[in-house]
């Protein structure tokens, strides 16, 4: 059986972009990877064998491309201006480092995440609004589940900056979703 | 006494690598006695887990992914396929 590659955008088109756009958070760019993959899948076709399914198969040309995207940009785009205060986060916290308001109570179990497109959507979202590229810097670890050290590699950042950067985004994004969606009073739409 | 701001900072670290016994202490007695600390580490951990087991079901479940491409980007796709697959 040989692979078609016009049945590969009707069929995987859409999820190859979703993939691209929640670890890239960039519409252009994710549509670039998403032809640059299946490009690159035309011309490999005869190496398919079948030994894993299409979509797979496809992932991993994509997950190849979207590395090879961050690993060339991370030194025109600096992942982060040298780490100042980010005055977002001192906001949380008074003189004495303790919060000033904790967090709400999340209204939702985490296992019913599941059944909500909305809930991948609005993390996506947060990613999005997430200054720098600390959504890329989130999503490398938490999606994409590389270790840490691969990622100071492919930013050319330190270890200790990087633990930063990532307390940064959790930190943030633990706070839109909360607004966004699992906090107590739920967006007004 | 390590402040809250200083206890997230570990709880987040504590997510990438294992603490040092004596920083894995002060975290865990201050949990026992910070109602909002103890919140946050529930929450990066509910946010890991659900991103994981959703990123694992998107795969097989078409339904669950919310995003599409354009008509305009599908077509430019297309085209270039196309045109590649013509000058093989």
């Amino acid at each position: 059986m040989s692979p078609d590659p016009e049945k590969w955008l009707d069929e995987h088109g859409d999820y190859l972009f979703g993939y691209a756009f929640a670890r890239l958070q960039d519409r252009g760019v994710a549509e670039d990877m998403v032809q640059e993959t299946l490009l690159a899948a035309l011309e490999a076709k005869d190496r398919f064998e079948g030994r894993s399914s299409e979509r797979t198969w496809l992932v991993g040309i994509l997950k190849h491309k979207i590395l090879d995207h961050l690993r060339s940009h991370s030194r025109e785009i600096p992942v982060t201006e040298p780490l100042e205060p980010d005055g977002e986060m001192e906001a949380l916290f008074d003189e004495r480092g303790k919060w000033k308001e904790g967090s709400a109570p999340w209204r939702d179990d985490p296992q019913s995440f599941l059944h909500h497109k909305e809930f991948w959507n609005t993390l996506v979202q947060c990613l999005e609004e997430l200054p720098g590229r600390l959504g890329q810097v989130f999503a490398l670890r938490e999606l994409e589940g590389l270790g840490t050290n691969e990622i100071s590699n492919l930013f050319g950042v330190t270890s200790t900056n990087l633990g930063v950067l990532l307390y940064r985004a959790r930190m943030r994004l633990r706070r839109c979703l909360e607004i966004n969606w699992l906090g107590e009073k739920p967006r007004s739409k | 006494m390590l402040s809250c701001k200083e206890i997230t900072a570990l709880v987040s670290e504590s997510m990438d690598r294992r603490l040092p016994f004596g920083q894995r202490l002060a975290v865990r007695l201050h949990l026992m006695i910070c109602r909002f600390c103890s919140r946050y580490r529930r929450q990066l951990l509910a946010v890991r887990a659900s991103v994981g087991r959703y990123v694992e079901e998107m795969e097989s479940s078409n339904g669950l992914n919310p995003f599409s491409l354009s008509e305009e980007a599908r077509s430019r796709i297309r085209q270039a396929l196309a045109g590649q697959s013509g000058s093989q």
